[in-house]
């Protein structure tokens, strides 16, 4: 593989999503959201200082759970059948590029384009909490930063084979919304009403959130705030006792997994469909 | 320098190339051409391993499917859609791919720009670009590297009759300069100016393989000629021609006779040998 031509593509897909008014909108919505939320809970609701910045994070996890996985997953839907359609991706791989430095240079740059959206809004979130005087533990900060990214770039792997299997754009796009409407659903709603249904153990409820990205990184976002997982009611608590100490390193393997097997999968199925 | 050996690619249960087999020499340019649906586009996609395909294609002796990478070094494509990226400059465009194309730093593009007439347009986001500048573009891009094989799917096909002619006078001068071309096309016009060798394709299947000058008697085409002359030699010239056993019937002006392949200069000929002048006549 010529790392030099990944490089070329990382710097075209970042200047192309300064370009992109998708991405644009995102990055801006979500900075602005985060900020709006800082403000209210260290101003509206009067918490300054320690209770203030655990009521911003608190917040932070919720608008991460519904905005990052947007971003993720439409972006990547959009990024390899939008060049198929426009008729670009043929231009580019008859270039001497290998279909690998292709996938690979368009992801890493909007993983890195994702990931630069998240630090300025977290960072800017992080600097008016440190202003108002309601800053607190900024480890936790940077982790639950950290995991945004994370699940920043696990939505876009899946995005990427959705990207890399649809041969329109819009359908690419019509997908990755469904998908990230079930796993929202499928977050909380949907998942205490089919345990209720079922009638499905702890451990059984706890392997079925373990499956969706949303969740794994709400419990490990709960996990950095707290000393525990009660939180979370049974599921959290099984969880907490099953795993123990093992339990941080398991949810982010597997939200790294999460980011390295669908893109696996689409550098295959990509690979495999050539231009078509 | 090209070798194609029982080059197949079916879509599904759609054949669309079907044991296709030619061979094309270091400075030769190759036609590829048929109606719409023939084949052509698969064919040249093949050729740089775009999708899969079964068969076997080298170039330079190199593998296009197993060293796709080195082959595609070899090669400037132009592509028959105008797929760039529309909000990058030209100069920006041109950058991204002499890049991946490893064209060395310090390359002047100077040159290549005066060449194609692109100098005044560097700036020019590309979108913003007619179809022939564009295509100019495509064959900037597709010339970087210097590469000894131009590979050109339909590459007038979006163009206007004095953009098409300008293009075709600048691939002529490639051709002239020793370039190998494989190229697609569907205009027979592009084809006589252009092609060494014509390789028809009807349905993914090779029909026929001939230099443009033989096509008409390979293919046992009838040329229909249109004479215009003189209102009082119209009809002395149908009865000589019909005298001769020549399908020539009335047409507003003149006669329209029937030819077959190679026989066109016969018919002025036979009129001449009898003293009956032709203004003026067009082939079809």
């Amino acid at each position: 593989m010529d790392f030099e031509n990944v490089l070329i593509l990382i710097q075209k897909e970042l200047r192309d999503a300064l370009r992109n008014r998708w991405f644009l909108l995102y990055a801006v919505a979500f900075a602005a959201l985060s900020l709006a939320l800082a403000w209210l809970s260290v101003s509206g609701a009067g918490s300054y200082g320690v209770a203030g910045f655990g009521r911003t994070t608190a917040g932070l996890i919720n608008l991460v759970l519904l905005i990052v996985p947007l971003m993720g997953l439409t972006l990547g839907a959009m990024s390899l059948a939008g060049e198929r359609e426009k008729g670009t991706l043929v231009y580019l791989l008859a270039q001497p590029i290998s279909a690998t430095e292709l996938l690979l240079g368009k992801f890493i740059g909007l993983a890195l384009a994702l990931t630069a959206a998240l630090v300025i809004g977290f960072g800017l979130t992080g600097l008016m909490m440190v202003i108002s005087g309601s800053g607190g533990d900024f480890i936790i900060f940077a982790t639950l930063m950290a995991l945004a990214i994370l699940l920043a770039v696990a939505s876009l792997s899946v995005g990427f084979l959705i990207s890399a299997a649809v041969r329109r754009a819009a359908t690419a796009v019509g997908l990755a919304l469904f998908l990230w409407l079930v796993l929202v659903y499928f977050g909380d709603l949907g998942l205490m009403g089919t345990a209720m249904v079922v009638q499905m153990d702890v451990g059984q409820l706890l392997t079925l959130a373990l499956v969706n990205p949303l969740q794994v990184f709400k419990i490990a976002a709960v996990l950095n705030l707290r000393d525990n997982l009660e939180v979370l009611g049974p599921a959290g608590i099984y969880a907490f006792r099953t795993y123990g100490g093992a339990l941080w390193p398991l949810l982010v393997g597997l939200l790294l997994a999460w980011a390295a097997v669908p893109l696996a999968l689409s550098l295959r199925v990509f690979r495999g469909r050539g231009v078509l | 320098m090209i070798e194609v050996r029982h080059l197949t690619k079916r879509f599904g249960r759609f054949t669309a190339v079907q044991d296709l087999s030619f061979a094309v020499a270091e400075g030769e340019a190759v036609a590829l051409w048929g109606a719409n649906g023939a084949g052509k586009t698969t064919a040249v996609r093949c050729l740089l391993n775009l999708f899969p395909y079964e068969g076997e294609i080298t170039v330079n002796g190199l593998d296009a499917r197993r060293q796709s990478k080195a082959v595609r070094r070899l090669v400037g494509f132009v592509p028959q859609e105008l797929s760039f990226h529309d909000d990058m400059t030209v100069a920006e465009t041109l950058i991204f791919y002499a890049r991946l194309k490893k064209v060395p730093d310090g390359y002047d593009f100077e040159p290549l720009l005066e060449r194609l007439r692109l100098s005044e347009h560097v700036q020019k986001r590309v979108g913003e670009l007619s179809g022939g500048l564009k295509q100019r573009l495509a064959l900037a891009v597709a010339l970087l590297s210097d590469p000894p094989i131009l590979i050109l799917d339909e590459p007038t096909a979006s163009l206007d009759i004095r953009s098409r002619e300008e293009f075709l006078v600048l691939l002529r001068g490639l051709k002239r300069a020793g370039k190998t071309m494989v190229f697609s096309s569907h205009h027979l016009e592009e084809i006589t100016a252009l092609a060494d060798r014509v390789l028809l394709l009807e349905d993914g299947r090779l029909v026929v393989d001939a230099p443009p000058d033989q096509l008409e008697r390979q293919l046992n085409w009838e040329t229909t000629l249109h004479l215009y002359m003189a209102d009082a030699a119209i009809d002395p010239a149908l009865q000589t021609l019909a005298g001769l056993g020549m399908p020539v019937s009335r047409n507003g002006r003149g006669l329209r006779v029937q030819v077959a392949p190679g026989n066109k200069g016969k018919v002025l000929q036979a009129l001449h040998d009898v003293g009956l002048r032709v203004d003026d006549f067009t082939v079809e």
